[in-house]
C-alpha cells in the first residue's frame, strides 16, 4: 500500500509555478528524503500535502484516498507535520500543556490530562516541562513539543521539514535519534525535507533529488555509500556535500 | 514555600501557575519603572475617589448655596466655589466618577470591536481585509471630535449618547493595530499547525491570534485613555456631553470660561484634575508598553 502517491503535482504561489510535475510513491512504513538545494520546491511539496499551499493541481492521495485542497480535520488524525524552526512553531504564550492539549481539544478527545503526559515521555521531555512556556525552553526542547504535539492525534505519517536544520549540531543527533526510534516504535511513515545528505544516509530508506521544482532524480539512500547517480545534477550535489565522507561515516 | 517562590518557579505545576507567574513578572518590570509605578497611583487614586466620592467630598456636588458665590479657594471649599455656590471640590471628587465611567465605557466597546475587526481582516486577508479596512478607513479619515460631534447632534445630548460617539471614534485605530499584528504572524508555523490540527478559523482566531494582540491592545488603549477624556471632555466643553447639573469635568471648564480672568479657580480645578488623569494614563501606557511589547520599548 502506498502512504503518499503524488502524480504529476505542479504547485504554484499567486499564479507562479514553483513546482513542475511531481510524481512520487511512498510506501506505507517508508522513510523517503526529499533533498535538494535553497528553493528548488521541497518544502513546497511538503506544504502541499499538508493543506498550507492549496494553489495545486494533479493528483495527492494519502493511504489511497484523494487529498483536497485546503486543511481538513478527519486528514489531521492521519497526517502531521513537523516545522523547521522551533522558534517560530510554538505559540509564545502559550504551555507546553495547552500546545499539546490542543489538538485533543480540536478533537474531542477525552483523557487529555493522562495523553500530555504520555506525549511528553515518549518525546523524553520531563513533566516538569509541562507547564512551562516556549521562552523557557532550549531550542531542541523546542523541537520535542513540537513533535510530541504532530504525535498527539496518533498520525500514520509524519511531514518533517528540515527538522533539524535550526538546531546544533550536538541537538541534531538527539532529535535524529529520536526520530528514528519514534519510527521504529509506531511503525510511521516519514517524508522528510532536507538539504543535508548525511541525514538522509541515517534517517531514510529512499530519496528523491529537487532541482528548480522538479524531481530530477529517485534513488534508494545506499546510493549515498556508492555514489550512483545517474543525473548530473544529483551526482553533483552530492560532490558538493563530500560524498566520500558520508560514505565513509555510514561504513563506520 | 512562600507565594513568591511559588510565582516564580522555573517548572511550574498548573497551567494557572504559570500564568500568574508570567503575570507576577510582569508586575515586577512594571514596579521597576518609577514614571509606570506613578502613573498607577494616579489612576489608582482615581478609582478610590470614583467609588469612595460620597465619603471624600465634604458636600452634596449639586447643593447650591447662592450666598457663597464664587469664594476663592479656602479651607472650607478646598477649590473654591462656583458661580451657584457649589463646593468645586465636591464637584470634582464626583466628576472622578463620570471620567471613570466614560474611559471604561468606551474601552470596553471599542476595544474588543476593534480587535476582533481587525484580527479577522489580517487573518483572512484578501477580500475581507479590503472590505474591512475599506470600513476602517472611512471612520479614520474623519477628525475624532468632529466625527463625535457628530453622532452627539444625531443621537441628542447627554452623557451616554456622548460615550457611544466616543467609542465610534476610537475603535478604528484598534482595528488597525490588530490588523497590523496579525498579519505579521498570520502564516507563522504555530498558526500553520494548528490549522494542520484541523481547528476552525473562529478557534484560531479567538484562541491564538487574539490573545498576541492582547499586549499591543491593551498598552494602546491605556495610553489613548488620556485623548479619550480629553475628547469627553471636549464634548462637555461644547454643551453635548455631560448635561448640568452633572458635574462633568470638561462641562465644569465651559461654565468657569465665563469667569476666568476674575474667578480663575472656577475653570482651573477641574482642569487640573483632567491633566492628572490624563497624566497618570501617559504614564501608565508607557510603562505597560515597556513591560507587554519590548520591541517597541523606547520607540514613541
Amino acid at each position: 500500500m502506498t502512504a503518499i502517491s503524488l502524480k504529476s503535482l505542479t504547485i504554484s504561489y499567486g499564479g507562479i509555478p514553483a513546482v513542475h510535475d511531481v510524481s512520487l510513491e511512498i510506501g506505507d512504513g517508508e522513510s523517503f528524503a526529499l533533498v535538494g538545494e535553497s528553493g528548488s520546491g521541497k518544502s513546497t511539496v511538503l506544504r502541499a500535502i499538508a493543506g498550507l499551499a492549496p494553489e495545486w493541481t494533479g493528483e495527492i492521495s494519502v493511504l489511497g484516498a484523494p487529498r483536497g485542497h485546503g486543511p481538513d480535520r478527519a486528514f489531521a488524525r492521519t497526517c502531521q507535520m513537523v516545522f523547521q524552526d522551533p522558534y517560530g512553531s510554538l505559540h509564545p504564550r502559550k504551555t507546553v500543556d495547552s500546545v499539546l492539549s490542543e489538538p485533543l481539544i480540536v478533537h474531542g478527545l477525552s483523557e487529555r490530562s493522562g495523553r500530555v503526559s504520555e506525549a511528553l515521555d515518549m518525546v523524553g521531555l520531563g513533566q516538569e516541562f509541562r507547564f512551562r512556556f516556549p521562552h523557557q525552553l532550549s531550542g531542541g526542547q523546542r523541537q520535542r513539543v513540537a513533535i510530541a504535539r504532530a504525535l498527539m492525534l496518533k498520525p500514520r505519517i509524519m511531514l518533517l521539514d528540515e527538522p533539524t536544520s535550526a538546531l546544533d549540531v550536538s541537538v541534531q543527533a538527539e532529535i535524529l535519534n529520536l526520530l528514528k526510534r519514534l519510527r521504529r516504535d509506531q511503525g510511521l511513515t516519514y517524508l522528510m525535507v532536507t538539504h543535508n545528505l548525511p541525514v538522509v544516509a541515517f534517517m531514510c530508506d529512499r530519496m528523491a533529488v529537487m532541482n528548480a521544482g522538479r524531481v530530477v532524480e529517485t534513488a534508494p539512500s545506499s546510493a549515498l555509500r556508492t555514489g550512483d547517480f545517474s543525473d548530473p545534477y544529483a551526482q553533483h550535489l552530492y560532490a558538493a556535500s563530500g560524498g566520500d565522507e558520508i560514505a565513509s561515516k555510514d561504513g563506520q | 514555600m512562600s507565594a513568591r517562590d511559588w510565582l516564580l518557579d522555573e517548572s511550574p505545576n498548573s497551567r494557572m501557575q504559570a500564568n500568574a507567574g508570567r503575570f507576577y513578572r510582569m508586575g515586577l518590570a512594571l514596579l521597576r519603572n518609577p514614571l509606570a509605578v506613578l502613573g498607577a497611583l494616579i489612576i489608582l487614586l482615581l478609582i478610590a475617589t470614583a467609588v469612595f466620592a460620597p465619603w471624600i467630598a465634604p458636600e452634596s456636588p449639586v447643593g447650591q448655596m447662592l450666598d457663597r458665590r464664587l469664594l476663592p479657594p479656602s479651607s472650607a471649599n478646598w477649590m473654591g466655589t462656583d458661580e451657584l455656590g457649589r463646593d468645586i471640590f465636591s464637584r470634582v471628587v464626583y466628576g472622578a466618577r463620570i471620567t471613570l465611567m466614560i474611559v471604561a465605557l468606551v474601552a470596553i466597546i471599542a476595544a474588543p470591536l476593534g480587535l476582533i475587526i481587525g484580527a479577522v481582516a489580517g487573518y483572512f486577508g484578501g477580500w475581507v481585509d479590503k472590505l474591512l479596512m475599506g470600513f476602517t478607513d472611512i471612520f479614520l479619515s474623519m477628525p475624532k471630535l468632529i466625527l463625535a460631534l457628530a453622532f452627539v447632534a444625531a443621537l441628542g445630548p447627554g452623557i451616554e449618547n456622548a460615550i457611544i460617539a466616543i467609542a465610534i471614534t476610537a475603535w478604528p485605530a484598534y482595528a488597525r493595530i490588530a490588523r497590523a499584528e496579525t498579519i505579521t504572524f498570520r502564516s507563522s508555523e504555530f498558526i500553520s499547525a494548528v490549522k494542520l490540527v484541523g481547528a476552525s478559523d473562529a478557534r484560531i482566531i479567538g484562541l491564538h491570534v487574539v490573545p498576541l494582540c492582547m499586549s499591543s491592545m491593551i498598552v494602546r488603549v491605556t495610553l489613548d485613555m488620556a485623548g479619550i477624556i480629553l475628547t469627553a471632555a471636549g464634548l462637555g466643553f461644547l454643551g453635548l456631553g455631560a448635561q448640568p447639573p452633572l458635574p462633568e469635568w470638561g462641562a465644569m471648564i465651559s461654565r468657569g470660561r465665563v469667569f476666568i480672568l476674575d474667578q480663575w479657580w472656577v475653570a482651573t480645578m477641574p482642569g487640573f484634575a483632567i491633566i492628572l488623569v490624563s497624566l497618570g494614563f501617559c504614564f501608565l501606557g508607557d510603562g505597560l508598553r515597556d513591560v507587554l511589547d519590548p520591541k517597541q520599548a523606547g520607540k514613541s
